[in-house]
């Protein structure tokens, strides 16, 4: 059994494992040693210097220093460059979007204003995007799928997916997620205080058993999705204002959903209220701008002081071909104060926990899938590059459309037109 | 006699006058402020001549500088303030060629989008400037990142979008006092998706690449038509020695045709939204068709397909270093895209941002490209990136005589980095316009606020 195929834990049914055995069916993961790496393992905080990770079947092995290559291992010598479990590529819809603007490429929303929380972006999944290897080859290898361009407050649901390029690659809990704050405003009657009438409407109707009004604002389907994540599932809301986070808070808590924070811009101000509830964020660390009323407060620490409160945070904000930029937010985000391996956890572990997804996701150890990335300095930095992703312990061809378009252009002559150079 | 004498001299100030007040309406009334010299020595400078000098002197007095070299030299004066830049670089100061702060200001909302006049595809006729709200927040974030001089340029909804101006970074009431003294007006055109959609969704033309073209090249047989007409006029003036001239009829002053026209004389500068290779090769024969010359194409996310006829025809192409995917025309991205561009001899590349946040870190997005084309087997070191960010968005906007430099004799805009500027943790320390320290990361008093920030958020413990 495919390693992959593990982590269908949640999803259901048969045709799915199939899927899954299919789509994994012509490639053989071959045992990988990785010879003298620096390993920012993230399940424990301090680097491995001459660290060695050995990769048998998808999965790590053993990891440690001076461990000794089996025969039949593939050895890539490290050179003490950097290893770090493959990144986290923020909330995005990766494999739901080729082109923003080309609205029949586009799958990430549902154009309705009525509350549909079983609308499911992961049946819409296309693993061949071509975004995806872009994305993947710059050290991300998962992302969280999202539902957050709907027309309702409630966008739908999502999943945590491998970018393993295989068409069955979903992993963890389901996700639901709800826009809050100016942006949602339009679709709430002009108030936000609609949404926390809509939202609690919304509860009440879900935990009943037949149609709760003549004018009900969810479907059968959609009682019972919602209902759902009252006891299993993770609910992202986006708001930025503090007042609307706490707001959030406080529903999450009578509603016994299992919050998580989106956007967060004004989130600092509240970080220990954050810590008590244990709600984690994902912010642009880039946000300093007040780009609406709801922003005020921006400010470039924002990571740093939520880090420091003990609020488990990540980083969202990119659009979906931007994803690979990430990790460029997150040295930001260290620039202005945030520890370096708070950093780089932000990047891998802390999306994984928030997710509940630690221990196959976001960090190094023996029995852990294998997916890392090899840099070739400092993950963080803009000068550095992904030199060779691994997912599921094998190794990712580094090429994407965008590699193939440099490598036809990059000759400075040619003497047939370039659509006959073929990389 | 002496009352005729100051009647004909109050007169001819007047003229004066009144001919300056029509050659350059709304002038700049910046003035640098007063500032004593300023002396920083052991810095790794990079001079944006393509030069790297290491433990380095820069000299700043009277708003310019005065000289550069690479050596430690010892003015101490009583009025000189020496800065020790032991283990931090020198940059001039960074220049964005395409930015809509102020036009499109935060918070983004519709009262604040100033940036597109979308009710005609061709608006030569209004200025960004008259747009520009001197308060946006934006401009102190992008001062932070070291951005001394920005082009702000009306938007791409339109095949002609109006005329762009060229600011400096310095807080002010009034744009007129941040307007760049004397540099040229620039105009926004846009090729592509963005005008074919705008109007095609409204039924009226362009709805198609080739309805573009056809709409460009109206305009100009106008301009021409419209410079004929004046010159006719003026040689219709000059003809009448002794005899009468009732034939020559002043024309009618057209504001959109007297910006075309403007183009047409090589007193304007065209910066061109386009993508696609080939758009921009056919906007140069158009170039060709009417005698004017593309100054820089913007985005020009396919750019490195054509770098060998862009460094030919001597343009620049001004471009992100990563952004693709956005809609059709930016499908082709790849991160080579600067590093290709800047490769030929004569190539001119430009990093420019279009963003409120881009622009607070063009320095990191040098360092990307910088890096792909390094990776890509090209020699790119420090001193040659900073030029995609100084020197050459200066060209591109006809003010490298001024600025985008470190050369004797130049305004000194000059950033003090806490390292090297090719790196996410760098930060600008100190930024310097004509000589005046605008911005000190370390000191509040050398941070401005808008009045939109003032006051918000009251009682909130910063």
């Amino acid at each position: 059994m495919n390693c992959r195929t593990c982590k269908f834990r949640i999803a259901p049914g048969g045709l799915v494992l199939l899927l899954g055995l299919f789509a994994n069916a012509n490639s053989q993961a071959e045992t990988l040693f990785i010879n003298d790496a620096t390993v920012y393992s993230m399940s424990s905080m301090a680097a491995l210097q001459d660290g060695d990770i050995l990769i048998r079947d998808g999965r790590i092995e053993s990891l440690a220093t001076g461990l000794t290559p089996p025969e039949d291992a593939r050895i890539i010598e490290a050179k003490g460059r950097p290893v770090t479990p493959g990144f986290f590529a923020g909330i995005t819809e990766l494999g739901l979007v080729e082109i923003s603007a080309v609205e029949s490429s586009v799958d990430g929303g549902l154009s309705t204003d009525q509350l549909r929380p079983e609308f499911d972006v992961t049946t819409a999944y296309n693993p061949l995007s071509s975004a995806i290897p872009v994305t993947r080859i710059e050290g991300y290898t998962w992302s969280m799928l999202g539902a957050s361009r709907s027309g309702s407050i409630i966008g739908g649901q999502g999943q945590a997916v491998s970018l393993d390029g295989d068409f069955q690659s979903f992993a963890g809990k389901r996700v639901l997620f709800i826009d809050v704050g100016a942006d949602a405003s339009g679709q709430s009657g002009n108030s936000r205080a609609a949404q926390w009438m809509l939202l609690e409407r919304a509860m009440t109707e879900s935990a009943s058993e037949v149609a709760w009004s003549p004018d009900p604002l969810l479907t059968v389907a959609g009682r019972t999705a919602l209902e759902g994540f009252k006891t299993e599932g993770i609910v992202v809301f986006n708001a930025d204002r503090a007042s609307d986070i706490l707001q959030v808070i406080d529903f999450s808590s009578r509603h016994g959903l299992n919050a998580v924070i989106s956007g967060g811009t004004e989130a600092w101000m509240i970080a220990d209220q954050l810590a008590e509830a244990g709600v984690p964020v994902l912010i642009d660390a880039l946000s300093n701008l007040p780009g609406s009323f709801d922003e005020l407060g921006a400010r470039l620490d924002n990571a740093a002081i939520l880090n420091a409160a003990g609020v488990t945070i990540s980083f969202y904000g990119m659009d979906t071909h931007q994803a690979r930029r990430l990790r460029q937010v997150a040295g930001n985000a260290v620039a202005n104060g945030l520890p370096y391996e708070a950093g780089l956890a932000a990047m891998t572990v802390n999306p994984a926990v928030m997710f509940e997804l630690d221990g196959e996701y976001g960090s190094l150890a023996p029995g852990h899938a294998a997916d890392m990335v090899i840099w070739s300095g400092d993950p963080l930095e803009v000068t550095s590059v992904a030199e060779q992703v691994i997912i599921d312990g094998k190794i990712v061809p580094m090429v994407s459309r965008q590699t193939l378009l440099r490598d036809r252009y990059l000759p400075k002559d040619s003497d047939m037109p370039r659509a006959y150079i073929k990389p | 006699m002496d009352f005729t004498k100051f009647a004909l001299s109050m007169l001819t100030l007047w003229l004066i006058t009144a001919t300056l007040l029509h050659a350059s309406p709304y002038p700049s009334t910046y003035r640098p402020l007063a500032s004593g010299p300023v002396l920083i020595v052991n810095a790794t400078i990079l001079t944006g001549t393509g030069t790297r000098i290491e433990n380095g002197s820069l000299l700043i007095s009277n708003g310019r500088i005065q000289h550069i070299q690479d050596a430690v030299v010892d003015m101490a004066t009583d009025q000189l303030e020496v800065i020790d830049a032991e283990g931090r670089w020198v940059t001039p100061g960074l220049i964005d060629v395409h930015s809509h702060l102020g036009v499109y200001a935060s918070p983004n909302i519709d009262a604040h989008a100033d940036g597109n006049e979308m009710t005609s595809p061709a608006t030569a006729q209004v200025w960004a400037e008259h747009s520009v709200w001197p308060q946006d927040p934006g401009f102190s974030r992008a001062l932070a990142g070291g951005v001394t001089s920005l082009q702000i340029l009306p938007g791409s909804g339109n095949l002609v979008g109006g005329r762009g101006v060229t600011l400096k970074n310095v807080p002010s009431t009034t744009y007129q006092g941040m307007k760049f003294p004397s540099a040229p007006y620039s105009l926004k055109m846009a090729c592509g998706e963005n005008p074919k959609r705008v109007y095609g969704e409204k039924g009226v033309a362009p709805s198609t690449r080739m309805g573009n073209m056809a709409g460009y090249r109206a305009q100009w047989i106008e301009a021409q038509k419209y410079i004929q007409d004046w010159d006719d006029y003026e040689s219709q003036k000059a003809d009448k020695k002794g005899g009468k001239n009732e034939t020559a009829t002043t024309p009618v002053r057209d504001l959109r045709l007297e910006t075309l026209a403007g183009v047409l004389k090589g007193e304007i500068l065209v910066h061109m939204h386009c993508y696609r290779a080939d758009e921009m090769a056919t906007i140069l024969d158009m170039a060709d068709e009417f005698g004017y010359r593309v100054s820089a194409f913007h985005h020009a996310v396919e750019a490195y397909k054509i770098n060998g006829m862009l460094a030919e025809k001597k343009v620049c192409g001004a471009m992100w270093a990563d952004w693709w995917g956005f809609k059709a025309e930016a499908y082709d991205g790849i991160q080579e895209n600067i590093a290709m561009v800047d490769r030929p001899e004569g190539g001119c590349a430009i990093v420019h941002s279009d963003s409120s946040e881009g622009i607070q870190r063009l320095n990191q997005e040098a360092a990307k490209a910088m890096t792909r084309g390094r990776l890509a087997g090209m020699d790119i070191p420090p001193e040659r990136a900073i030029q995609w960010i100084t020197a050459n968005p200066a060209r591109s906007m006809g003010i490298l005589d001024q600025t985008g430099t470190l050369e004797a004799g130049k305004m000194a805009d000059v950033v003090i980095w806490n390292g090297n500027p090719f790196s996410v943790y760098a930060k600008a320390d100190q930024v310097f316009v004509d000589g005046t320290l605008l911005y000190d990361r370390n000191d509040p008093v050398r941070q401005p606020v808008s009045d939109f920030e003032l006051g918000q958020q009251l009682g909130v413990e910063q």
